[in-house]
């Protein structure tokens, strides 16, 4: 463990009100499950000194409908957004995705939220989320904003989100259409994803992929062509332009490339 | 901070940003919990807290304030799942071994094979090759159903 | 009851599922500090000044000025030092020690070094330095290759391998005072105390009295066969200097880059073979890439090459083996020992050369396979117990292999096999230099081992208590054995090459004997009680008919051999091309398996590691270290990664064995790769390299 703990400050709270107006004043790093964070700690090339302890906020981890609207807090763990009726129901490939994120002790602590603030390219809820145009709550001391997760990211692991703010929730409106979902990790379990896909098929599709570029990305150019009911190989063909995959330690721009037209041929064909 | 460690009530005087597995073997003396990785990916660390499975290696112990924590030695000398391990040589060189059985404890009581490994998909193995780690998890569901109805604590 | 054949209780107690066994993290000594290891950061080049930009205040120091004795890891050369002093021939190279007893503050220093860097040398093809040099010449392989029907040819690849001991290297350095003198206990994650011994007898000259005991130890594998002498070294110098016990654990960052790996391997084959599917020639070549130190590699490309020609009987046979020198951390040993790399290549090699006859490749290897009587390449003859067609007709009648491949045309699914072997003991004249001892200890209550043999998870501890309890006809409980502590044990050689159960059980048998005669008819409690304790201690005898010559390369190479068939099926996901087993048939035949449940698990565990070896475990190298040092990105299997495993265990005696046993613990790991590899090959992928990742079969199907 290559982190010196003593050079380190925490602040823990007993409201979400409290946590905020420490945000207002004194900006720090908020910490919630700590899954991605703590291996930071641990290799010693984690960059905060100060934090925010929310992982006792309880209000933030309801899932609950809000009229036809589902509200997921932004602490839902991944084991109970496996467990809960109204994902099962209403946003399955949210489930699908939960259960493939690391083995059942991630599951436990890892959050939505977590997931969505810490924004990498390879984040396994980011794709299901953007594909149903997902919507982030975020709140200050003062306001409440909304924004798309479609406009969340402006860049490699960069948001939109203020020191001043926390994600409070994730807001999906009713889905119509078959919803498809698909992670190819380096191995079955306890992987980090190569490729992952998820798409909604409608009349106007909707798909989204991550690890092909430096935030997750809806790729529209290739809805629209499916819109305008091009076929699949010419879809495929846009897609190819569409997305700019990398070589990485885990893989190369050729698989994921090859792979990405494949999926979304599995994804109009699983769906069709 | 104030907590529940394997049934007693426990202060312990860390910093809130220590790692929950640290303050298990260094403050606490509880050398059960191993560390394998120092990344979530291994499982060797594995604890119970507030009945669910989590690397020790990932948590900040401020975080466990007020919380029920359950490690290997909580399970006592003579647990029967300790015994199927070794008895079906679920355990070789042992090092996974108690990450491995906290992780076998959230089963339900019928469990499948498939519920198995996904429930022990987090605990990385090198010596066993896990045939034998299902053989003895089975083999305590088993005998556990035999006997009458699981408990409900954790910690049988 | 006898003990031997059933599975017993084992000796390790319930420790390990209690958390009660003690790792070497797990052990602290009265005013013991901790230790760091500074590393180099470039592959090549030379140390220009280290500076030392923090407060030195309460920390030990050390560098290659403190070594007493000689600068270098006594192993088979001597040309490793423990730290650098000028000279920077691999990343990670160890320069600087320090100790401290705050960790943070250990943490915190910062050591900066300036070097002078020159062009490090990566690809072993383009290496200036070769290390061993090997020829094993069978009859005339030129001549008959001239005159073969077929001549096929082909490259294999083989990548590094860690081997991810769950449990990373640790050590901790006591100074003691023994008789007046300054010496040092090393309690450490070791398989070879008698190796850490003859290492620091080394460095610090032979004066200090310096004792190593095995703590319990979470994985071996290899990985601690000959690194912790590194390891140790390290931290006895610390303790000796600061005159505390200092505690150096690494953490998987530092394990991964720094510590030994398996050999990367290139292997060339032309197999000239008849129409009638005898192979009349085989030419092979074998590259090993060494890293920066000799180590183990000659050993290593000495058990690679002998196995290299697969357990087929050839007329002719020339196997010509280099390893070389890169400037990467210095490969070493690990379970296999350079037979998984050269039984991959001729697996493979025998899938093709029956494409090309346009025979069934279990005819050709069922026409060739080894037989008794046969001879090997080294020119050695067979014995009774040699069992290659026996494992690969039970393969084949138990998978219907035939059958199954034929329903499985078309589809996304191969079903391919391997058939393999693995010499037990050390090679050659091995055995017979070790000189390797048991010793029996009567005990008021029994008897105790004392041999320094490790238990690393794969039963030491029971079966050699197995082997002692029906050899002297006592209770199983009433044999304990001694932790090993080199002050306290006999040397019976490392716990490595397969030989622990079958050479250093067969001493014990032997010491068993001997004091079986000894108790005449008493209890070991009577005689005890009567005449006192005594001990019996014995060195190995290899059997008398091995011959050997080492300036050749030709003889009785082992004393015996195990023989596996593993058939393996396999499915390719036609989108992204990733290959998952879901079903692997395992048929090994290792003598007699003295505990069967320990036994199977050797089978499942080293299969498994074969898997991660065929498809999953890849190191990525980059500037010389190793890139992806972390478990996130260096992955091994999973549960859900593991296909339905379906173990056969056979048995043909070896009667140099103790109760007919043969070495068992290498064995399983030479059979999965190929067999992955020729199921990729039943799906019409042509595969020559390991791991076949996704990446790979998707550019090989691309071009099929």
């Amino acid at each position: 463990m290559r982190t010196a703990i003593s050079a380190l400050e925490v602040r823990s709270v007993p409201s979400l009100a409290e946590a905020l107006a420490i945000l207002r004043d004194d900006p720090r790093t908020p910490i919630a499950g700590a899954t991605d964070l703590y291996v930071a700690l641990n290799f010693g090339t984690l960059e905060p000194r100060r934090f925010l302890d929310i992982w006792s906020l309880n209000e933030l981890r309801e899932i609950a409908m809000d009229g036809s609207k589902l509200v997921i807090g932004a602490l839902a763990t991944y084991t109970s957004l496996i467990r809960s009726p109204l994902v099962a129901s209403r946003l399955p490939m949210l489930g699908d995705a939960a259960r493939q994120i690391g083995g059942v002790q991630i599951q436990n602590r890892g959050t939505l939220g977590g997931n969505i603030a810490n924004g990498s390219p390879a984040g396994d809820s980011l794709p299901v989320l953007a594909a149903v145009d997902a919507v982030v709550v975020l709140r200050s001391a003062d306001a409440e904003r909304r924004v798309p997760i479609t406009k969340f990211y402006t860049g490699y692991r960069a948001t939109v989100m203020r020191p001043n703010e926390l994600i409070v929730a994730i807001e999906v409106e009713p889905v119509e259409g078959r919803q498809w979902f698909r992670k190819v990790g380096t191995r079955a379990a306890q992987a980090i994803s190569k490729i992952v896909v998820a798409g909604v098929r409608a009349p106007v599709p909707r798909i989204a992929f991550g690890s092909v570029a430096p935030t997750v990305v809806r790729v529209p150019e290739t809805e629209r062509a499916l819109a305008e009911g091009r076929t699949i190989d010419e879809a495929a063909d846009v897609l190819s332009r569409e997305i700019t995959p990398i070589d990485d330690l885990r893989s190369t721009a050729e698989y994921r490339m090859c792979v990405a037209t494949n999926l979304l041929r599995r994804f109009w064909m699983d769906t069709g | 901070m104030r907590f529940v460690l394997n049934g007693t009530s426990t202060i312990v005087d860390a910093h809130p940003m220590a790692r929950l597995l640290d303050v298990l073997r260094q403050d606490c003396g509880l050398t059960g919990t191993k560390e394998g990785c120092g990344e979530g990916e291994c499982g060797a660390c594995t604890v119970l807290v507030n009945g669910e499975a989590v690397c020790s290696c990932l948590i900040p112990v401020g975080q466990v304030e007020s919380a029920d924590v359950v490690t290997i030695e909580g399970l006592g000398d003579d647990h029967p799942l300790q015994h199927h391990f070794m008895n079906e040589v679920g355990a070789q060189c042992g090092i996974c071994t108690p990450g491995m059985i906290m992780a076998a404890l959230s089963l339900g009581p019928s469990p499948t094979l498939a519920d198995v490994r996904t429930a022990l998909a987090g605990n990385l193995c090198r010596c066993t090759g896990y045939s034998a780690i299902y053989r003895a998890v089975m083999k305590w569901r088993e005998t556990q159903n035999a006997s009458g109805p699981a408990p409900a604590s954790a910690a049988r | 009851m006898p003990a031997v054949g059933n599975s017993v209780a084992r000796k390790d107690g319930i420790g390990k599922a209690t958390g009660r066994a003690q790792y070497a993290d797990d052990i602290t000594f009265p005013g013991m500090i901790h230790g760091r290891t500074i590393r180099s950061t470039i592959p090549r080049g030379s140390i220009r000044s280290i500076r030392f930009d923090f407060d030195t205040d309460g920390f030990t120091i050390v560098d290659y000025r403190d070594i007493i004795g000689r600068n270098s890891v006594d192993l088979i050369e001597k040309d490793q030092p423990f730290l650098a002093e000028r000279d920077i021939r691999h990343m990670a190279e160890p320069i600087v020690l320090l100790a401290h007893e705050d960790r943070e503050r250990l943490n915190a220093a910062r050591v900066e070094i300036e070097y002078e860097e020159e062009t490090p040398v990566f690809d072993p093809e383009q290496s200036p330095e070769i290390f061993k040099k090997i020829d094993i010449v069978k009859g005339d392989v030129a001549s008959a290759l001239a005159t073969a029907d077929v001549v096929v040819e082909g490259t294999y690849r083989t990548g590094h391998q860690e081997h991810v001991y769950i449990e990373p290297n640790g050590v901790i350095a006591v100074p003691e005072d023994v008789e007046g003198k300054k010496g040092v206990a090393i309690f450490g994650s070791v398989q070879c105390p008698f190796y850490v011994i003859k290492a620091l007898r080394c460095l610090f000259g032979k004066h200090p009295p310096i004792r190593v005991i095995q703590t319990e130890t979470g994985g071996g594998f290899g990985g601690k066969e000959e690194y912790p002498s590194m390891i140790a070294g390290h931290a006895a110098l610390l303790a000796l200097k600061s005159g505390r016990p200092v505690k150096i654990i690494y953490d998987r960052l530092e394990d991964m880059i720094a510590t030994t790996k398996r050999h990367p391997a290139i292997v060339r084959h032309r197999t000239g073979v008849m129409r009638d599917g005898r192979i009349v020639a085989m030419d092979i070549d074998v590259l090993m890439d060494g890293g920066a130190y000799v180590t183990l590699s000659p050993v290593v490309l000495s058990r690679g090459c002998i196995h290299a020609a697969g357990p087929y009987r050839c007329e002719n046979v020339h196997i010509r083996g280099r390893t070389v020198f890169t400037n990467t951390p210095p490969n070493g040993a690990f379970r296999g020992f350079g037979a998984p790399q050269t039984e991959f290549a001729v697996e493979v090699q025998i899938e093709r050369v029956a494409e090309a006859l346009g025979m069934d490749s279990v005819e050709l290897r069922r026409i060739n396979a080894l037989r008794p009587g046969d001879t090997t390449a080294t020119g050695q003859t067979l014995r009774k117990d040699t069992s290659a067609l026996m494992v690969l007709e039970e393969a084949v009648r138990r998978t219907d292999y035939a059958r199954r491949r034929e329903q499985l045309k078309g589809t996304n699914r191969g079903l391919g096999l391997s058939l393999f072997y693995h010499g037990a003991g050390f090679t050659g004249s091995g055995e017979l230099s070790l000189k390797s001892r048991a010793r029996l200890e009567l005990t008021p209550t029994g008897v105790r081992i004392a041999t320094g043999s490790t238990e690393i998870g794969q039963g030491t501890r029971t079966t050699h208590a197995q082997i002692v309890s029906d050899a002297l006809g006592i209770p199983y409980e009433d044999v304990e054995v001694a932790q090993p502590d080199t002050a306290r044990v006999a040397d019976s050689g490392p716990t490595v090459a397969s030989r622990t159960c079958m050479v250093v059980g067969k001493i014990l048998e032997g010491c068993a004997h001997e004091m079986k005669e000894r108790l005449n008819g008493l209890s070991p409690a009577e005689y005890h009680a009567r005449h006192g304790a005594f001990n019996v201690e014995q060195v190995y005898e290899p059997p008398d008919w091995i011959k050997w010559d080492d300036a050749a390369y030709r003889g009785d190479a082992y004393a015996t051999y195990g023989w596996g068939c593993d058939v393996v099926e396999v499915e390719v996901d036609p989108d992204t091309f990733e290959a998952r087993p879901v079903k692997l048939t395992a048929v090994q035949e290792f003598g007699r398996p003295i505990h069967p449940a320990l036994a199977q698990g050797q089978i499942e565990g080293g299969t498994a590691q074969g898997l991660g070896y065929a498809l999953l475990e890849r190191v990525v190298m980059v500037n010389g270290a190793m890139a992806n040092s972390q478990l996130t990105n260096y992955i091994i299997p999973t549960t859900l990664d593991m296909p339905e495993l379906d173990v056969v265990m056979l048995e043909n005696p070896y009667p140099g064995g103790p109760f007919g046993a043969k070495g068992l613990g290498e064995l399983p790991m030479d059979g999965p790769a190929p067999a992955v590899v020729n199921a990729l090959r039943h799906l019409g992928l042509d595969i020559r390299e390991i791991p076949a990742t996704p990446e790979l079969i998707a550019s090989c199907a691309a071009v099929a």
